[in-house]
């Protein structure tokens, strides 16, 4: 079965972008597609040659390694890329506490509730300073609470360091408080039927989520996926 | 009473009451000891007989622990290397399973016969019956890690090394130790049972020995006394092994988890 077909799509370093589509659509395998974990039957990405970490996947469930403490699991990327334990120590720490974790490095995945460990997941992604972070509905299993603090977490880091990030997600709402664009996608075989730019002030808050400003937009946006379901 | 106290308590009190019921059997019905002792002459057997016991205990603990130890390293190493290759595992895996479906009996007659030392075709017989649980579990271990760690490890461009021994192998630890478990009680078993077919034929004079000797001489409580010896043995080794199993797992481990009522 074809899963994708004529995708196209142009990314400015620095965006952030969302893809938005029913289940199905090939979101998922767009994305593994792009950190290069699965092959496309057809066509090529061109990437420049990857030696790992430039690139950081923030996966659905927080896939932790449950042996490990949050600081062995955030150290795991910069280990595995032959970095010395003290210099890797100090950055798993760091990256740590920019996600709110600091104080927790010794706690073990088990100790942590469903939220920190979606941290720990995005500390470990982001502690090798990629360009590029890829996310697949990160946030899907969590409650709305933990959910819209991690989404204004997840703003001030890309505001703090200028990643490019594409960040996979079926709620209409998720896509537009976060995003600069959105993708929206239809689905047998998956494509991308519309690009929505977002207007946003610069620093999305509380105060933008209730804006009649946000409603709109994601009425639009809304729009363009229910057309993209009957298509 | 918590639910902890109860746990020792009540099979203690089934203990006690069992062997207080079998001494009042034996003493009311006037039962000979060379058909069934009670268990105060046991103990007493025990406490007479004790060196020539304890000799025995360490010499079948000695081929116990030595097989038990070469178990774990002929599994786990055969483990690693069938996870190396489908192509390995597929090939050799039937023959472990041939190794373990043989009853011991069976075949240690003949390890017995082509090897000299005594000691070491014991220990052979013994490494046989353990070893499977350790291969088996290790092996589907060593399979059962998470699919998205792993692509995790491959978009960092780990090495096979690094899977191996970052990913797979802590994978595999549960499964180990639970075979390990295992392993302890089937070690103990062929090596008694490895005892008996050498019998008296064997210069080594392990427990199982001592219940043969005993056996033909119709010295029946110094039977039950080694009978009682080995069996301290086993639960010695399985509470043992459980204690290990709990330590290394009880940090990050589901089996380890005390849940909350």
């Amino acid at each position: 079965m074809q899963a994708l077909s004529g995708v196209g799509f142009t990314l400015r370093a620095g965006d952030f972008i969302s893809l938005l589509g029913p289940s199905g659509c090939g979101k998922s395998t767009l994305l593994r597609i792009i950190a290069a974990l699965t092959e496309p039957t057809e066509g090529r990405i061109l990437r420049p040659p990857a030696t790992g970490g430039e690139i950081g996947f923030v996966f659905q469930e927080p896939t932790l390694m449950p042996w490990a403490s949050a600081l062995n699991n955030v150290r795991l990327p910069l280990r595995l890329a032959g970095i010395a334990r003290a210099e890797a120590t100090d950055r798993a720490a760091a990256a740590l506490a920019s996600v709110g974790l600091a104080g927790f490095e010794r706690n073990y995945p088990r100790a942590l509730s469903g939220g920190m460990k979606m941290r720990v997941s995005i500390a470990r992604a982001l502690v090798t300073r990629p360009k590029l972070l890829l996310m697949d509905e990160p946030f899907a299993a969590l409650d709305e609470i933990t959910r819209f603090r991690l989404n204004n977490d997840l703003l001030a880091l890309w505001r703090d360091q200028r990643f490019t990030a594409i960040f996979v997600t079926h709620s209409v709402f998720e896509s537009v408080y976060l995003s600069e664009r959105v993708l929206v996608m239809a689905a047998r075989p998956g494509r991308i039927v519309a690009d929505i730019a977002i207007e946003a002030p610069p620093v999305r808050d509380e105060a933008f989520r209730t804006s009649p400003e946000y409603a709109a937009q994601c009425r639009a946006v809304s729009r363009a996926l229910e057309a993209a379901m009957a298509a | 009473m918590n639910e902890r106290v109860l746990r020792i308590l009540m099979p203690l009190l089934v203990g006690v009451l069992t062997l207080v019921a079998w001494e009042a059997l034996v003493r009311l019905r006037d039962i000979p000891a060379y058909l069934l002792p009670g268990p105060i002459l046991i103990a007493r057997t025990l406490v007479a007989d004790w060196w020539s016991l304890a000799d025995s205990l360490l010499i079948t603990l000695r081929i116990t622990l030595s097989a038990l130890l070469a178990a774990v390293v002929v599994g786990a190493a055969l483990a690693i290397l069938f996870a190396q290759s489908k192509w390995i595992e597929l090939s050799f895996f039937p023959y472990a399973v041939i190794l373990q479906v043989t009853p011991i009996v069976a075949i240690a007659p003949l390890i017995i016969i082509w090897v000299d030392d005594v000691n070491l075709s014991l220990l052979i017989c013994a490494w046989i019956v353990a070893f499977f649980p350790i291969l088996s579990n290790t092996t589907l271990g060593l399979n059962s890690y998470d699919h998205n760690l792993f692509d995790l490890f491959r978009l960092y461009h780990a090495t096979p090394w690094q899977v191996l021994t970052r990913l797979r192998i802590p994978s595999a630890l549960p499964y180990f130790l639970a075979g390990l478990k295992i392993s302890g009680g089937l070690a103990l078993i062929g090596a008694i049972v490895a005892e008996f077919v050498a019998g008296s034929g064997g210069s080594a004079s392990g427990l199982a020995f001592r219940i043969l000797e005993s056996g033909y001489q119709l010295r029946i409580p110094r039977m039950f006394a080694a009978l009682v010896l080995i069996s301290a043995t086993g639960i010695v080794i399985f509470l043992a092994l459980g204690l290990l199993q709990h330590l290394v797992l009880r940090r990050w481990h589901e089996s380890a988890v005390v849940r909350e009522r």
